[in-house]
C-alpha cells in the first residue's frame, strides 16, 4: 500500500520535474545551436559591414542600424503616451470605475493581438488612411507616404509595445509611496504639480525600464513590419521618415526563406539571429537589473 | 504617570523654559499680516488652466488604448469591406470605385522599386506562394496545387463542390462570391482566383491543437513543480529560464525550426515533408510556454496558504497536495493559461511562416505542410494589388484572427476572475 | 489671552457609508497645542485630516458640520483647497521627505508658490531648518538626499519642509511614534518652541508625550469626542470614566 503510493508520488513529482527539465534543455539547445551555427560568421566586422555579394557575404549593418532606428522613432511615440495612460489608470481614475476597467481591458486586449493584425492595421490606417490624405493635402496626390516606411512601420511598432510600457510605468508609479504625494498635496501643491514633481521623477527607473522591455519586444517583432516599410535589400541608410529600413528579424526571415542562396548564406542567417538574440537579451536583462533595484529601495 | 510629568502650565511657572522671554514677545509681531490670515478673498477659489488642461490632456490620452482598439476594429473590417458589397456590384470596376484610385499607385510604387520588396526579389518564382519552401528543403510538397496550371484542380475538384466556380467560368475576370469563402481551395493567385478559407481554418486549428498539447502539459506540469515542489533556489533558476525562453523574438524560434529542429524531427519520425505541421506546432508551443507557465503558476501562487495547509495538516503528503489541492484549486487561473496559449498560436505569424511548409492543404496528417491564417496575411499581403479581392480577403482573415483572439482575451478576462473570485471569497468548495 | 483659532461644528465624516466621525465640536487655540488622543481606529486622524481637507483626496467620502478658522467655513464651496493646504501645515506618522537633496526638500513648498530667487530660496532654507533644530546637522549637506538622514533627522526634516511655506496651523499625526527617546524628545522641545509661532494639533498615543507637550487634550473613542479641556485636567481628573480607563492605560 505504502509503497505503492510512493511510487505514484514519486512518479508525478518525476513528470513535473522532467517538465521543468525539457524547457531548460530545449532552450540551452536552443541556444547551444545558435551559436555553433554562428560562431564561424559572427565578429565585428559582420556587425558593421554591408552586405556583399548580393548578400551572400558582408554584414548586417544596415539591418542593425534600421531596427536601432526603428526602435527610436517607437519609443518617441509609445512612451509618452504609454507613460501618460499609466498615469491616469493610476492618479486620475478610480480603481473601480468604468473608465479605468475598459482602459485596463483595452490595454490587455492590446496585449494580446497578434502581432500580424497590427501590421494589418498599419498598413490600412497609417499607409492607406493617413499616408494617402497627407499626399492629397501636402503632396498634391503624388505618391510619397501611402506607402510603407520607417515611420509607419515605427508607429505600427509603438502600438504593439504600448502595453508593455504601461505596465511598467504603472508598476514604478503604484512604487512611489502615497505619503509622499501627500506631503506635497499638504504643502499646498496641485495634484498635477504632484504628479509632475513627485510622481513622475520616483517613476523615473519605471519608464526606463518600460522602453527598455518595449524596445526589446519592438527589435525582435517582424510581423508588424512585414508590409508596412520592412525592406528586403536597401543600398543606402535611411535617411528620411518616408524612406524603407531593412531591420534584423525581417533579414533573418528573408535570408532563410526568400533567398536564392539559403544554404550558402546560413552562417549569416546564424549570425543575425546571434546578434538578434543578444540584442533583445541584454535589453531584458538591464531592465531586470533596473527593476530588481528599484524594489530593494 | 503623575508626578514625574509635567504639564506644560507648570512649566512656565518652574521656569524650566525661557517663559518670559517667549510671552514677552508678540507671537503677531512676527508674521505679516496680509500673507496668511484665513480671509475669504485670500481663499477665493481659483482657476487654474494648466491643471485644468493636463486632466483633459491625460484623460483624453488614456483613451487612446480603447481607440486603437476600436479603429483596429474599423479599419481591418473597412479593408475586408468590399467582398461583402462585391456580391450584388458583380464587376471588378466598382471594386475599385470603393477604394479610391489614388490607392492602385501604390502597387506600382511596388514595381519602381522592386528590389526593396520580398516579393519582387531575384527570384521569380517567389511571386508563387509555397514554392519558397519547396524550394529550400528540397522537398515536393504536392506540387500539382502550387504555381501549377490551374486546370488540373479545375477539373479535379472544382466543378462539384465548388459554388463560385461557375460563376467565375463565366466572368473570368475578377468576380467574387461570398460564398466561395467557404470552399476547399486557397488559391489567390492563379488565373481563376479561389479564395476557400476552409484549408486555411483547418490548418491554423490543426497547428493550434498539436502546439497546446504539447505546450499546455509541459507548461503546467512545469509550473505545478516550480511551485509545489522546487527547492527555493531552483525556483529562482526557473524563472529567469522562463522569463529568457519568452524574449526570445518568435523570428528567431522559427529560424531554429526551420534550420535545426525540421530535420532533427524529421529524422526522428521519419515522415516525408520536413516543414509540416508538427514542426510549426512544437515551434510554436515553444512561444507559448512562458505565457501558459507564467499564468498558471500565478494562480497557484494566487491560493491561499491555508489550503495547502489544511491539506498537509490532515496528513496529506506533498505530492498529495499538489495534485489533488493545488491544481484543482487553480483550475480556472490554468484555463485561463490555456486561452491566452491558444491566443497567442493562433495569431503567431512568423513561426507558422517559416515552420509550417506554408502549403494549403487540406488533410488530417500532422505530418503534411499546412498554412495558416496569419501566415497566409504575412506571405501574401506585401505582394497583393491594393483593393482587389486578394487583398480585401485577406483583410478578412485578419478580422478573423482579431475577433477570435479578442473574444478568447475577453473570456480568459471575465468569466475566470468571476470564478477565480467567488472560489476564494466564498466557501473553500 | 486665548485666541480662538479653530473651531469645530458638529462635525461627521463619513468613508462611504462608514461613519468614522459623529458630530464632534470644539474649539482649538492660537499659539496653543491641542492633543488628540485615543484608541487605534477612533478617528483621529480622520479627524486632522478634516482640518486641511486632505481627506477629500479619498474618493466616496463626505464632510457634515462646519470648520471654522479665523471664523472663516473651510468647507465652504468657494474655499480654494490648494490655498487653503498653504496655510496649515501637516507632519506626518511616517517621516516622508521627497527622493531630492535636503535643500530641495525644503525649497519645494515655496517654488511651488512662485518663489525662485535663489536667494530668498536660501534664506527660507535656512530659516526653515532651523526652526526645525536641524540646521546645525545638515547645513554642510544641503545637497545630499534626505532620505540619507536618520529617523528622526527625517521627521524633523519634513517639519521644517512644512514650515517652509510660512503656515500658521501644524498638524502633526504622530510625529514621533517612529522615533528613538532622544529624536522624540527633540521633537518634543520642537513642539514647544514652535507653538510660540503656531497653532499646533497633534495626535499621539504617547500619553506622556500628550502630557508633555500639550496645552489642551481631546479623547476620541470611536468616532466621538468623549472628553475636551486643559491638558492637567484631562490627565489628573478626567470627567468621564472612558477617558480615566484610556488615559490610565486600562483600555486602547
Ligand atoms: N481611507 C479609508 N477608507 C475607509 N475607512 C477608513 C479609511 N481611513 C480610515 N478609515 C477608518 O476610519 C476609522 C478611523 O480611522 P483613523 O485613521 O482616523 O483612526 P486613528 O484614530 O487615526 O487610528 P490610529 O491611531 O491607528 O492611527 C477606522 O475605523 C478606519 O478603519
Ligand atoms: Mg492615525
Amino acid at each position: 500500500m505504502k509503497t505503492s503510493k510512493k511510487i505514484t508520488g514519486g512518479l508525478l513529482i518525476g513528470i513535473t520535474g522532467f517538465s521543468v527539465f525539457l524547457i531548460i534543455a530545449i532552450l540551452i539547445f536552443m541556444l547551444v545551436m545558435i551559436i555553433i551555427g554562428a560562431k564561424g560568421e559572427f565578429s565585428w566586422k559582420f556587425i558593421t559591414q554591408f552586405p556583399q555579394n548580393g548578400m551572400t557575404q558582408g554584414g548586417i549593418f544596415p539591418a542593425l542600424f534600421g531596427t536601432a532606428l526603428m526602435v527610436i522613432i517607437m519609443s518617441v511615440a509609445a512612451v509618452p503616451f504609454g507613460t501618460i495612460t499609466a498615469i491616469y489608470l493610476t492618479e486620475y481614475a478610480h480603481e473601480e470605475s468604468i473608465i479605468s476597467k475598459s482602459i485596463r481591458f483595452a490595454v490587455r486586449t492590446l496585449a494580446v493581438v497578434p502581432s500580424i493584425i497590427f501590421g494589418l492595421f498599419g498598413l490600412g490606417f497609417f499607409i492607406k488612411f493617413i499616408g494617402t490624405g497627407m499626399d492629397n493635402m501636402f503632396n498634391a496626390g503624388q505618391l510619397k507616404w501611402a506607402q510603407p516606411n520607417i515611420l509607419w512601420a515605427s508607429l505600427t511598432m509603438a502600438l504593439l509595445t504600448l502595453p508593455v510600457v504601461i505596465v511598467s510605468v504603472e508598476e514604478a508609479i503604484k512604487s512611489v509611496p502615497r505619503e509622499m504625494r501627500d506631503a506635497s498635496l499638504a504643502l499646498g501643491a496641485t495634484k498635477w504639480q504632484t504628479i509632475r514633481k513627485v510622481v513622475i521623477p520616483g517613476a523615473r527607473s519605471g519608464i526606463l525600464t518600460g522602453t527598455i522591455l518595449a524596445i526589446s519586444r519592438g527589435a525582435g517583432e517582424v510581423a508588424p513590419i512585414l508590409f508596412t516599410g520592412a525592406a528586403y535589400y536597401l543600398a543606402k541608410l535611411p535617411t528620411s521618415l518616408s524612406d524603407q529600413f531593412m531591420s534584423l528579424g525581417y533579414h533573418i526571415y528573408i535570408m532563410s526563406t526568400q533567398s536564392t542562396n539559403v544554404d550558402q548564406t546560413l552562417p549569416i542567417q546564424f549570425a543575425t539571429t546571434l546578434v538578434l538574440l543578444l540584442l533583445t537579451f541584454t535589453l531584458n536583462l538591464s531592465a531586470i537589473l533596473i527593476r530588481v533595484r528599484l524594489r530593494k529601495k | 504617570m503623575d508626578t514625574k510629568i509635567i504639564f506644560p502650565e507648570d512649566r512656565e511657572s518652574l521656569n524650566l523654559h525661557e517663559t518670559e522671554e517667549s510671552t514677552a514677545m508678540d507671537p503677531q509681531g512676527q508674521k505679516d499680516p496680509n500673507a496668511f490670515v484665513f480671509t475669504k478673498e485670500s481663499l477665493k477659489k481659483k482657476i487654474r488652466p494648466s491643471e485644468f488642461l493636463s486632466e483633459k490632456l491625460i484623460t483624453g490620452v488614456a483613451f487612446l488604448s480603447i481607440a486603437i482598439i476600436v479603429l483596429i476594429f474599423f479599419f481591418v473590417f473597412r479593408e475586408a469591406f468590399p467582398i461583402f458589397t462585391q456580391k450584388e456590384k458583380k464587376s471588378e470596376t466598382q471594386v475599385t470605385a470603393v477604394i479610391p484610385e489614388k490607392y492602385g499607385d501604390t502597387s506600382s510604387g511596388n514595381t519602381v522599386k522592386p528590389e526593396q520588396y520580398g516579393a519582387e526579389t531575384p527570384t521569380p518564382e517567389n511571386k508563387e506562394e509555397g514554392k519558397t519552401e519547396i524550394k529550400n528543403t528540397g522537398n515536393v510538397i504536392k506540387p500539382e496545387r502550387y504555381g501549377v496550371p490551374e486546370d488540373s484542380i479545375q477539373e479535379s475538384t472544382g466543378e462539384e463542390e465548388y459554388t463560385g466556380s461557375e460563376i467565375s467560368q463565366l466572368t473570368p475576370a475578377e468576380t467574387f462570391h461570398l460564398s466561395s469563402l467557404f470552399g476547399k481551395e486557397w488559391m489567390p493567385v492563379s488565373e481563376r482566383p479561389r479564395y476557400g478559407l476552409i484549408p486555411l481554418i483547418v490548418g491554423t486549428l490543426k497547428v493550434t491543437l498539436i502546439a497546446i498539447l504539447f505546450a499546455a502539459p509541459l507548461a503546467i506540469l512545469a509550473a505545478l513543480f516550480s511551485v509545489a515542489f522546487a527547492p527555493h533556489w531552483l525556483r529562482e533558476t526557473i524563472k529567469p529560464a522562463i522569463e529568457m525562453l519568452a524574449g526570445f523574438p518568435s523570428v528567431v524560434i522559427g529560424f531554429f525550426a526551420l534550420t535545426i529542429m525540421a530535420t532533427a524531427l524529421q529524422a526522428v519520425f521519419g515522415y516525408e515533408t520536413r516543414l509540416n505541421a508538427f514542426v510549426g506546432g512544437i515551434a510554436m508551443a515553444l512561444a507559448a510556454i512562458p505565457i501558459i507557465f507564467t499564468v498558471t503558476e500565478d494562480s497557484m501562487n494566487a491560493i491561499p496558504e491555508t489550503y495547502s495547509e489544511a491539506s498537509l495538516a490532515l496528513g496529506a503528503t506533498r505530492w498529495q497536495t499538489a495534485f489533488f489541492v493545488v491544481l484543482p484549486a487553480a483550475t480556472p487561473g490554468i484555463f485561463a493559461a490555456v486561452l491566452l496559449g491558444i491566443g497567442r498560436i493562433f495569431g503567431e505569424t512568423m513561426i507558422a511562416l517559416m515552420a509550417t511548409g506554408n502549403a494549403a492543404l487540406l488533410s488530417a496528417n500532422p505530418f503534411e505542410s499546412v498554412r495558416t491564417l496569419a501566415a497566409t496575411i504575412g506571405a501574401e499581403m506585401a505582394e497583393v494589388v491594393f483593393g482587389d479581392t486578394h487583398y480585401s480577403v485577406l483583410f478578412l482573415i485578419g478580422a478573423l484572427l482579431f475577433v477570435f483572439t479578442f473574444a478568447l482575451n475577453a473570456i480568459a478576462e471575465f468569466y475566470v476572475k468571476g470564478k477565480l473570485m467567488k472560489r476564494f471569497q466564498g466557501k473553500l468548495s | 489671552m486665548k485666541e480662538l483659532k479653530i473651531e469645530t461644528r458638529n462635525l461627521s465624516f463619513y468613508y462611504g457609508n462608514k461613519l468614522a466621525l459623529n458630530s464632534v465640536s470644539f474649539n482649538m487655540y492660537a499659539n496653543h497645542v491641542t492633543a488628540l488622543i485615543g484608541p487605534s481606529g477612533c478617528g483621529k486622524s480622520t479627524f486632522l485630516r478634516t482640518l486641511n481637507r486632505m481627506n477629500d483626496l479619498i474618493p466616496g467620502t463626505r464632510v457634515d458640520g462646519e470648520i471654522l478658522i479665523d471664523g472663516l467655513n473651510i468647507y465652504d464651496k468657494d474655499i480654494d483647497v490648494v490655498n487653503l493646504r498653504k496655510k496649515i501645515g501637516m507632519v506626518f506618522q511616517r517621516s516622508n521627505p521627497f527622493a531630492k537633496s535636503i535643500y530641495d526638500n525644503i525649497t519645494y513648498g515655496p517654488k511651488i508658490n512662485g518663489i525662485h530667487k535663489k536667494e530668498v530660496l536660501d534664506e527660507i532654507v535656512e530659516s526653515s531648518l532651523k526652526k526645525a533644530a536641524i540646521w546645525e546637522e545638515v547645513k554642510d549637506r544641503l545637497d545630499h538626499s534626505a532620505l540619507g538622514l536618520s529617523g528622526g533627522q527625517q521627521q524633523r526634516l519634513c517639519i521644517a519642509r512644512a514650515l517652509s511655506v510660512n503656515p500658521e496651523i501644524l498638524l502633526m499625526d504622530e510625529p514621533a511614534s517612529a522615533l528613538d527617546p532622544i529624536s522624540t524628545g527633540k521633537i518634543e522641545e520642537l513642539i514647544f518652541e514652535l507653538k510660540k509661532t503656531f497653532t499646533i494639533i497633534i495626535v499621539t498615543h504617547n500619553m506622556q508625550q500628550a502630557a508633555r507637550v500639550s496645552d489642551y487634550t481631546a479623547f476620541f473613542y470611536m468616532g466621538e469626542m468623549v472628553e475636551y479641556g486643559k491638558t492637567k485636567k484631562i490627565f489628573t481628573t478626567p470627567d468621564k470614566k472612558q477617558t480615566e480607563e484610556y488615559i490610565t492605560g486600562r483600555f486602547g
